[in-house]
């Protein structure tokens, strides 16, 4: 297994790279580390497409089955590029109660696509999540990564509609 | 570091909050931060420096009160007078408030939360809201790591785990197993690199209580870590947290940082042999990892999917080598057991179940956020004394606990106080701490379906019965939620149930059906309703013919 006694090339000279480089050195290089470098290159990039994923397998020498394997697993890796913004609408127990499955339904009507898809344009990414932990404020919302709690339809879908006029 | 520097510490930390006449902290937890109390930080300061009021503003971790946010609570130093909080504070308030001190309370913004805090009993929340959680100093001063040089100094591994045994502490994870007992087997094990983890992979929806522990007072979750790898004799530590706390996450990494470079973690703590680090593992979205064995795997850098116990992690897990696992609230009670004693501790609480709970209390009640109250308190006096009861003159239906593991309770058992063994004999489990109060609007059959969707989504997949029953019964609810749903369908649901319950392989497989034998088990004439005569009583469901549906 030649290929797996060198460190392989980064797949380009983006310097994002460096920073998946130090967190593999500081994580031994082993495939112990495979869970935190892809939270690194999901962290730099946005996203883990599939060059990524070859070169953190190779790098780690773990095989690329395992690899795709374990970002499937996991909901917080996405393979595809989210859009330019993203709208997370929270899913918990204490959204759900409060109504945020209308929420959704809403928020699907007016962009025109599923939950956990993106507008054809690239603009917004429409995101679910199981639980932000802000369930004193349900139903909540994310906009940007930015927490929005006790939100109503008309206030998510100027935030959305905001976005798409842009 | 050693006892004598620590007091140093607290008495430098206690003279610089003596040069202020007034404390004014702001939570800066996550609830308020999304409606922006960084900004009434920030107004505040600059009011505080424009009136020349002797004032120091303070950053600080949860108050409780989420509905109330952004809150700010006025704590005159050392003297007897009584704190004071506000509620719903806005950056234009802070001018007022800045004047106000010394005298009148504003009355405008006061939240009228009497009725919240009476009832509590704070030993795990004890610094929330009252400390900088990124300073390590005034943890010190409220007698922070005081535990651990005690530990470390006047007792032996044995009397440490002694002393948690006979405090009575069980697990706050869910599981409720007994502390001490746990310890006392990884100490016990063979292996040469011992680990000790701390479970922050809060995955049930409806529950922020280690968010909250982590973000307001990281330092006490460290100190409750230490004491534990001095107990069972392990030299490396792992926080694993969700990805979705950021805020936590910076808060843990800061704290980290700062008990590294006082001495606190690392090598030869605290001028002993004791060697100890703890490193940061962040959560990628998978429930199934607040399994200890799936935890397990994920920080090894795999799949998070579980393996059969035994062996217990206790004598092999993490690498292969003994692990002892707890929850961030159950490492969060180790630092005051051992500073004042295993019967101060067991003097709290019921028979079985020692000392305090903390609940996320949300749902349809009046005031949510963090509650911390001693066990053996009911039900009732949670949803109706210190939650102030449903709003808006709806009626209350039941009270969800244990999350995706648990039950929903009706209002003939609320009077049921508040333990490990009563809420499983109502069909339920204490779980972490999720509470979520339903009133007559929602749908008993709709929230089965919720959970079993949830747990049909985050099964693994690596055994059969969890992997098919819950796409099973979810689909049976999703019938009789359609009004397409037969009395043959109801038997076979009941049927899965038990099925699912007993074959699983992991807590999450076992305790899946929880949320529907509950609900059968209170509500069956919702069910018997929309499959009778296919009408929804709460009127959330609607009729949809089979060929249209999804």
């Amino acid at each position: 297994m030649a290929m797996y006694t060198t460190h392989p090339a980064a797949p380009s000279q983006d310097k994002r790279w460096k920073l998946v480089d130090a967190t593999m050195r500081r994580t031994g290089k082993t495939s112990r580390g495979l869970i935190e470098t892809l939270h690194k290159v999901q962290e730099a990039f946005g996203y883990i497409d599939e060059e990524a994923l070859r070169y953190v397998a190779m790098s780690l020498r773990v095989p690329l089955s395992r690899a795709y394997g374990v970002v499937t697993f996991y909901h917080f890796f996405t393979l595809k590029p989210p859009g330019k913004h993203t709208c997370v609408i929270c899913l918990g127990t204490a959204c759900y109660i409060k109504g945020a499955d209308k929420l959704i339904a809403e928020a699907e009507k007016l962009l025109n696509v599923k939950a956990g898809q993106t507008t054809p344009n690239g603009e917004v990414s429409l995101v679910t999540a199981r639980c932000v932990g802000a369930c004193g404020r349900a139903p909540v919302a994310l906009f940007d990564g930015e927490l929005s709690g006790q939100i109503e339809v008309p206030q998510l879908l100027e935030q959305l509609q905001g976005w798409s006029a842009q | 570091m050693n006892g004598e520097e620590l007091q140093r510490i607290a008495s430098a930390a206690l003279d610089e909050r003596k040069k202020f006449d007034y404390e004014v902290n702001v939570c800066m937890g996550t609830g308020c931060l999304s409606q922006h109390s960084d900004h009434v930080r920030d107004s505040l300061t600059k009011a505080a420096e424009a009136s020349g009021k002797s004032c120091h503003v303070r950053r600080t971790g949860c108050m409780g009160l989420c509905a109330a946010g952004p809150m700010v609570l006025i704590e005159p130093p050392l003297t007897e007078q009584a704190e004071v909080r506000y509620g719903h504070v806005h950056e234009s308030d802070a001018t007022e408030i800045v004047d106000s001190l010394g005298g009148e309370p504003i009355a405008r913004l006061n939240p009228q939360l009497e009725g919240y805090f009476k009832g509590q009993h704070h030993v795990v929340l004890e610094n929330s809201g009252h400390i900088d959680p990124e300073k390590l100093d005034e943890y010190v001063e409220h007698d922070g790591y005081k535990a651990l040089i005690r530990a470390l100094t006047e007792m032996t591994p044995r009397q440490v785990i002694a002393e948690i045994a006979a405090s009575g502490l069980r697990g706050r994870g869910g599981g409720g197993y007994p502390t001490g007992l746990k310890w006392d087997t990884v100490a016990k094990a063979n292996g040469a690199q011992k680990c000790v983890i701390c479970n922050g992979d809060e995955g049930d929806p409806g529950a922020f209580m280690d968010r909250s522990v982590l973000e307001s007072d990281p330092h006490r979750v460290i100190e409750g870590m230490l004491i534990a790898a001095y107990a069972v004799g392990a030299q490396e530590g792992y926080i694993y947290v969700r990805a979705e706390y950021p805020l936590a996450v910076q808060r843990l990494t800061a704290a980290l940082r700062e008990a590294r470079r006082r001495g606190f973690i690392g090598k030869g703590i605290c001028e002993t042999t004791f060697n100890f680090d703890i490193d940061i593992r962040l959560g990628a979205g998978a429930f199934v990892c607040g399994e200890e064995t799936a935890l397990i795997a994920s920080i090894e850098g795999q799949r998070g999917t579980p393996r059969p116990r035994p062996p217990y992690p206790a004598v092999r897990g993490l690498w292969g080598e003994p692990t002892l696992i707890n929850n961030v609230e159950t490492y969060a009670n180790i630092a005051p057991i051992i500073r004042k004693g295993a019967q101060w501790f067991s003097s709290m609480g019921t028979e079985r179940s020692k000392g305090t709970k903390v609940f996320a209390l949300t749902g349809k009640v009046r005031r949510t956020g963090l509650v911390e109250v001693p066990m053996g308190i009911t039900l009732r006096q949670v949803v109706f004394d210190i939650g102030g009861g449903v709003p808006d003159g709806k009626k209350f239906k039941a009270v969800q606990t244990g999350g995706p593991s648990g039950g929903c309770i009706p209002e003939e058992y609320l009077d049921l106080s508040i333990s490990y063994d009563a809420l499983i004999s109502a069909g339920s489990m204490m779980g972490s701490g999720g509470m979520i109060v339903m009133d007559e609007t929602s749908c008993m059959v709709d929230v089965a379906k919720y959970f079993m969707d949830f747990c049909m989504t985050e099964s693994c997949g690596k055994c059969v019965p969890c992997r098919v029953g819950t796409y099973q019964m979810h689909r049976i609810l999703n019938a009789i939620t359609t009004m397409n749903g037969t009395a043959k369908d109801l038997a076979m649901l009941e049927e899965l149930c038990d099925l699912v319950k007993h074959t699983s392989l992991c807590g999450l497989g076992q305790s899946s059906p929880n949320p529907v034998l509950s609900t059968l088990r209170y509500f069956k004439h919702e069910y018997l309703a929309h499959i009778e005569e296919h009408r929804c009583p709460a009127g959330v469901c609607k009729a949809i013919a089979e060929g249209e549906r999804v």
